[in-house]
């Protein structure tokens, strides 16, 4: 990082903006005045808010995180709620308007099966209707953990009639819907708790590999490349396949995650040593050494705020990764397995093309995988081109 | 450029010797020896396995010895005779196993990575020279798309499309009529008319990757002053892009080599499951199910030593191509 001299403070992380900073105007270009004195996390956030695609992903981001939290209350039915006469139903389209008023209905639909082939056959009943509503009281649900409660926000007006499949059913007539939103737990989660594990590890051996230099780095280096050499897929293949069958799902997500983060630290411990590497040279870090100050509160409080927003990115461009590696173990049946719900899982039921040309819906799990890993990825991008505001 | 291959290849040898202590931990680490599972296997079949069966195979697998014995008998097999050891699924020596398979592997990697050059070089040249335009923003797009779809979602559409609307056959490399013919023609145009979905499949992230890569290393290049110099002094546009700023953008083409490759070969086993390839990738997948150890482990390894080789190949290449890179490793 070449930066000008910067006032020592300005390297704080949670230096407060004064209260009487001059006012910003909300877009265009900031007064010199107001970016004299703007912390950092001010001027990663101007330059973050310029790159729109950017601000779309975090918004997504945002969004599905807060579907984790609220899937009980989101999803129109519990995860295990199956209804065995709707086995691959399709997904019934959701009508708004009734007679010109808002109304929510969708018109229930019944299958009919071929005595030789045995192919089931939709038929959707135009006449007549089963109703929609909003915040309906359905199964029960826990909410953050104590908070019991029975109110969806969309599902079928009476909990003991027709069921309501907004994208479909899949083989054992389950809401693929509902099941996409409970999936978003553990498939979000899992990038998450993953890249915390990868962080700690890179931290420690990133850190001590960019400080130290010497034998040290070079060893870390060595097996950091060797990590990186080893095609991924066929090491976490049979490493997930190790994992003992007779552990509970709770176990197995553990195991998985571990199993991830083992190889997905590599990437970062490399930025994290980069980072300490230069900013090491850095004028600020001699003067600080001059002054007296001990390698505790170098590192902690002089230099990792420097490229706090760095690993940051970092963090949100490996999430996307694992959500990604997490859903072809599981799909390849090696990963988390049913009754646990998560986004690969889902897809195992995707196995092959006579599957999919029958009930093409059960690929709409995918989609979410797809827009989760989009936004993470634009999230990050922009947060890496944000996180050096001194760059300019 | 003597010294630098030197170095390079000895670098090699403690790459490959932790791959297979790796390897090797990965073949120990489920319960039980290989065996007293080939012992089960056979009594449940209704065969019996006589002492001294049992008595070679135990010596042969060093069973009781050891860990350092059983790494040595296992290694020095493969290095000194090609022995992988036995597949009690198959009950067929893994070598003989892996002899269909790896060059169709390879060979369909190679392709693949000709595949995602031939496809990534006119469009990242495209985009940075056409920066922020329509093109751009489309093939931008695509090849993020194509980096956030898990592949084998890519493989499930792209078949589901295939047979809604052309009418085309579920995966495979061959339809069936030609599956056993000997080669000609007809077989030739057979594996052309099928070859494209895996390509397609497998190359999609690796295309969208390089062309991120190419579009920014050659962004970089046409900027720099010594553009802007030579267009003073009246040299034509198209020298100006192609004869100079490419030579230099060109380096990742050759420094990707190694991860490309090992992309390509880690995916083999979900592209091929989906489009019934007969790689080593299902292979394993087989193996890994039925903890038939030796034949996953065998394939472990020889693809982390594919990989390692790839890395080799691109390093050797860039080292020929780049004066810097040769020197700067002296």
């Amino acid at each position: 990082m070449t930066t000008i001299a910067e006032p020592h403070g300005a390297g704080e992380p949670d230096a407060p903006t004064p209260p009487d900073a001059p006012a910003v105007p909300e877009h265009g270009h900031h007064s010199d005045d107001a970016v004299a004195v703007a912390s950092q996390w001010q001027l990663t956030w101007w330059s973050f808010r310029k790159h729109k695609l950017a601000m779309i992903g975090a918004v997504v981001t945002l969004a599905l995180y807060l579907t984790v939290i609220f899937a009980g209350f989101l999803a129109p039915y519990a995860k295990s709620f199956y209804s065995p006469e709707h086995t691959y139903a399709p997904p019934q389209q959701l009508h708004v308007l009734d007679d010109g008023r808002f109304g929510l209905y969708v018109h229930p639909q019944t299958a009919e099966q071929d005595p030789s082939t045995l192919q089931l056959t939709w038929t959707v009943d135009e006449s007549a209707r089963t109703d929609v509503g909003l915040f309906v009281k359905g199964d029960e649900y826990r909410m953050l953990g104590f908070l019991t409660l029975d109110r969806h926000l969309i599902g079928p007006v009476d909990p003991e009639g027709d069921p309501v499949f907004l994208l479909g059913a899949d083989k054992n007539g389950h809401d693929i819907l509902s099941r996409i939103i409970h999936g978003s737990v553990v498939s979000m989660t899992i990038g998450l708790v993953g890249v915390a594990i990868s962080l700690v590890i890179a931290i420690v051996l990133g850190g001590l590999s960019g400080l130290l230099g010497g034998l040290t780095d070079t060893i870390i280096q060595r097996v950091i490349e060797f990590l990186m050499s080893l095609p991924a897929i066929p090491l976490w293949m049979a490493l997930a396949a190790a994992v003992p069958p007779t552990w509970d799902p709770l176990e197995r997500y553990f195991a998985i995650i571990l199993i991830l983060s083992l190889i997905g630290w590599t990437g970062l411990a490399r930025e994290v040593r980069g980072k300490f590497m230069s900013v090491r040279e850095e004028e600020y870090i001699t003067a600080a050494t001059v002054d007296g100050a001990g390698r505790g509160r170098l590192i902690f409080g002089h230099m990792l705020p420097q490229f706090t927003s760095h690993i940051i990115a970092g963090l949100s461009l490996s999430i996307p990764s694992m959500i990604l590696a997490e859903t072809s173990l599981s799909w390849l049946g090696l990963g988390l397995q049913a009754p646990v719900v998560s986004w690969g899982v889902l897809l195992q039921e995707a196995q092959n093309i006579r599957v999919i040309t029958t009930a093409p819906w059960i690929m709409i799990p995918g989609l979410a995988v797809v827009v989760a890993v989009l936004a993470l990825n634009f999230f990050g991008d922009g947060l890496r081109d944000a996180a050096d505001p001194y760059k300019n | 450029m003597g010294r630098y291959l030197l170095r390079r290849v000895l670098i090699m040898v403690p790459t490959l010797f932790a791959i297979s202590i790796a390897t090797f931990i990965i073949i120990q680490l489920p319960p039980g020896d290989y065996v007293t599972t080939l012992i089960a296997q056979y009594s449940a079949q209704g065969d019996q396995l006589d002492g001294p069966q049992i008595e070679a195979l135990k010596n042969r697998y060093g069973v009781g010895d050891p860990m350092i014995v059983q790494y040595w008998k296992w290694i020095s097999a493969i290095l000194f005779h090609l022995d992988f050891g036995e597949s009690f699924a198959w009950q067929k020596p893994v070598s003989s196993l892996l002899a269909d398979r790896l060059p169709l592997t390879i060979a369909l990697s190679i392709i693949t990575l000709l595949f995602i050059w031939a496809v990534s070089f006119p469009i990242g040249i495209y985009s940075a020279l056409r920066q922020y335009s329509a093109g751009d923003y489309v093939f931008t797009m695509i090849g993020f798309i194509g980096l956030a779809t898990p592949n084998f979602l890519i493989a499930l559409v792209l078949m589901y499309l295939g047979m809604q609307y052309f009418g085309t056959g579920a995966g495979g490399l061959f339809s069936p009529e030609w599956k056993d013919a000997s080669w000609n023609i007809g077989k030739l145009l057979d594996l052309l008319g099928h070859i494209w979905v895996p390509l397609v499949v497998w190359g999609t992230a690796g295309t969208a990757g390089m062309i991120r890569i190419l579009r920014a290393n050659l962004l970089d290049e046409i900027r720099k002053p010594y553009v802007t110099a030579a267009r003073a002094r009246g040299v034509s546009e198209t020298k100006l892009t192609v004869k100079y700023p490419l030579r230099v953008a060109l380096n990742p083409f050759f420094s990707t080599i190694g991860w490309v490759l090992a992309s390509l070969i880690s995916a083999d086993a979900i592209v091929s499951k989906v489009l019934n390839l007969p790689t080593m990738g299902p292979l394993l997948l087989d193996a890994l199910r039925s903890q038939d150890m030796y034949l996953a482990g065998s394939i472990v390894l020889i693809s982390a030593t594919l990989t390692v080789i790839g890395t080799l190949i691109s390093d050797l290449l860039l080292g020929w191509l780049d004066p810097r890179v040769r020197l700067g490793a002296r």
